[in-house]
């Protein structure tokens, strides 16, 4: 790097050629400034969680409810809305995945490529808000209570919906990276179609389904202001479906806005797991794919 | 006798495999479909739980610049243009160091730091928003209120947008937190939009002469633009729908100003401030929720407009020159 930059540096001449030479160098020193600027929050997020979190993770902390300043129920919280939603997603969205790379050819297949694509980019904050309406718009019907709106079903089916799209669109990808050869081979064995695709597709594309799933789970663990507007938030532990429940990314809102630095602390020890949990995810995504292309 | 009898298993397994085939990819498609439909459903709840709202106060509702929860009348405006505002800004500030970032990992960093660089980058669209919004408050906020509000005020406090008491919880920090948060998406669009360039481009702009930077200023970026434009409009589809920072970080007040060192209220912050108040069956809770169809319809206006233009360059991209 500073070898290159030696060699690139153009004589001091100022004329047209050396301006030209200069003019280079300053693009090229710019727009690695601008990446240390992109980098710089996310340094400064990494160190402060990792010193404020640090600090805040004592046992009390997961011990604790948030009522009593620790975070035991929020992860309880996250742990159930991201599994029940995961349950809903992943079938329904691996099977949309399946379709989109198996049958989705053509203007139809298209049309679907696009609107889910077009439902990743809803702001989480609109799914909130319909996960809660579909409760109020039955409850017009004299269906259910209207309290039902803020509860871990809401939650759930804000989380779910976020989910499906993302786990849709990664399914394909994964999908469509197993080799034309690998199916024509399973069909030419005169297996029917669709064992061919749930017997071999699927398993060849497995990594790939894997590191989808678990970046869907990761980002919904990560949602906050949907369950703001449908789990809504509890200081106690999970009471039933019907209540409404704590989650990790909601103790970090309440806690941060707290006027106690206990808490605010407690914010940061959050933050920690949450962000750590982000990592891992992030990380073991990338060395699934690595060992995937590795074997190949 | 036992030929046909074998002939015959073989064709039920045949018709067997055939049905199984028909049901599954059924089954398939009625699931595609059905989560299209997800979106026509979300559109039509989202209607029907404002219809009070929309009953009430019909297009000036659009219009109304108060929002008054004693008098139970309702305004989109302060939140509307808070939300354009704060993106507006976002993308000021982001849009740059974006294209400066996409630049240097698409056309200058050494292989060895590409594929680092580049994961990095992305590891900053996986950190959850009220992680940075709880950065913004405790780390954000103090280096705004102390030092860069002042020192923008001591260069352009004679701009109306840069009256008032810097308190670094305002629209302007607001727009800081919303840049540094559509920096990855930007940036990783546009790094494609730059690699979809062929080769030739590059080479041939050398070829006669010109430097790196002029290369890419002339054969790249010129070649890319519509990608990169597709790109800037991604990001202000994320900036738009952003709830958690910015709630964490605009001051929440419902007035309308025009300084950007005034606190405001977009219309994710305040649906995230307000939903919790008040019946579920409010004047106050429809008219949130429209809002929040608002938001849906600005949010999905921008998208389909940016896919349009990705996919349409990127399939060019793959198809070679125009």
């Amino acid at each position: 790097m500073i070898g290159g930059l030696r060699r690139a540096l153009p004589p001091f001449r100022f004329d047209r050629q050396g301006r030209r030479l200069w003019k280079d160098l300053a693009m090229s020193v710019a727009a690695l400034l601008c990446v240390v600027i992109a980098l710089v929050p996310l340094g400064s997020i990494l160190v402060e969680a990792g010193a404020r979190g640090l600090a805040a993770i004592r046992p009390s902390l997961f011990l604790l409810d948030t009522r009593d300043g620790g975070i035991g129920n929020a992860i309880q919280g996250t742990l159930i809305l991201v599994a029940l939603a995961s349950g809903i997603a992943l079938p329904v969205g691996i099977l949309t995945g399946i379709y989109l790379s198996e049958f989705g050819k053509g203007r139809v297949g298209d049309a679907v490529r696009f609107f889910v694509d077009i439902m990743t980019q809803i702001p989480s904050i609109v799914v909130g808000i319909f996960a809660y309406s579909v409760i109020l718009s039955l409850s017009f019907a004299g269906l259910v209570s209207p309290r039902l709106a803020f509860s871990t079903i809401t939650g759930v089916i804000a989380l779910s919906t976020i989910m499906i799209p993302f786990v849709a669109r990664t399914s394909e990808e994964a999908l469509r990276l197993v080799p034309v050869s690998t199916r024509e081979a399973a069909l030419a064995l005169g297996i029917p179609r669709h064992r061919a695709i749930l017997r071999v597709v699927l398993p060849s594309g497995g990594s790939g389904l894997l590191t989808g799933a678990l970046l869907g789970v990761a980002r919904v663990a990560g949602e906050t202001a949907p369950l703001l507007v449908t789990a809504f938030g509890s200081l106690y532990g999970f009471a039933g479906l019907n209540q409404p429940v704590e989650s990790l990314p909601h103790t970090i809102y309440t806690f941060a806005l707290s006027p106690s630095s206990a808490e605010n602390q407690a914010a940061w020890g959050a933050s920690l797991i949450l962000v750590l949990m982000m990592l891992l995810i992030s990380i073991s995504s990338r060395v699934i794919v690595h060992l995937r292309s590795v074997r190949e | 006798m036992q030929i046909s009898e074998v002939v015959r298993g073989r064709f039920r397994n045949i018709r067997r495999g055939a049905l199984g085939d028909t049901l599954f990819q059924w089954l398939t498609s009625l699931v595609a479909i059905g989560v299209v439909a997800l979106l026509g459903v979300i559109a039509v709840v989202l209607l029907i739980a404002a219809s009070a709202s929309i009953q009430t106060f019909g297009p000036s509702f659009l219009t109304g610049m108060t929002w008054d929860s004693v008098a139970d009348v309702y305004g989109a405006v302060p939140f509307v243009s808070g939300t354009l505002v704060t993106s507006a800004l976002a993308l000021l500030i982001g849009v740059p160091i974006s294209l400066g970032v996409a630049i240097f990992l698409s056309e200058l960093a050494p292989a060895k730091v590409r594929v680092p660089l580049t994961y990095v980058v992305e590891l900053l669209a996986a950190v959850p928003s009220v992680v940075y919004g709880l950065w913004g408050i405790f780390v954000l906020a103090p280096a705004m209120a102390n030092v860069i509000e002042p020192g923008l005020q001591g260069v352009l406090g004679f701009l109306p947008i840069f009256q008032g008491t810097p308190r670094g919880a305002d629209k302007f920090a607001a727009g800081v937190i919303l840049a540094i948060m559509i920096i990855p998406t930007i940036s990783a669009v546009s790094r494609e939009a730059l690699r979809a360039v062929p080769q030739s481009q590059r080479e041939a702009a050398l070829s006669l002469g010109a430097t790196r930077w002029e290369s890419t200023r002339l054969a790249v970026l010129r070649y890319a633009r519509a990608g990169i434009f597709g790109a800037i409009v991604l990001g202000l589809g994320r900036a738009v729908g952003e709830t958690m920072a910015v709630t964490m970080m605009i001051g929440n007040s419902n007035g309308i100003s025009l300084s950007l060192l005034d606190p405001g209220q977009t219309i994710a912050s305040l649906i995230a401030n307000n939903f919790g108040e008040g019946g579920p069956v409010s004047l106050q809770k429809s008219a949130l929720i429209e809002l929040g169809l608002v938001l849906m319809l600005m949010s999905l206006v921008i998208n389909v407009f940016a896919r349009l233009m990705v996919s349409r360059v990127l399939r060019r991209g793959e198809g070679g020159a125009e």
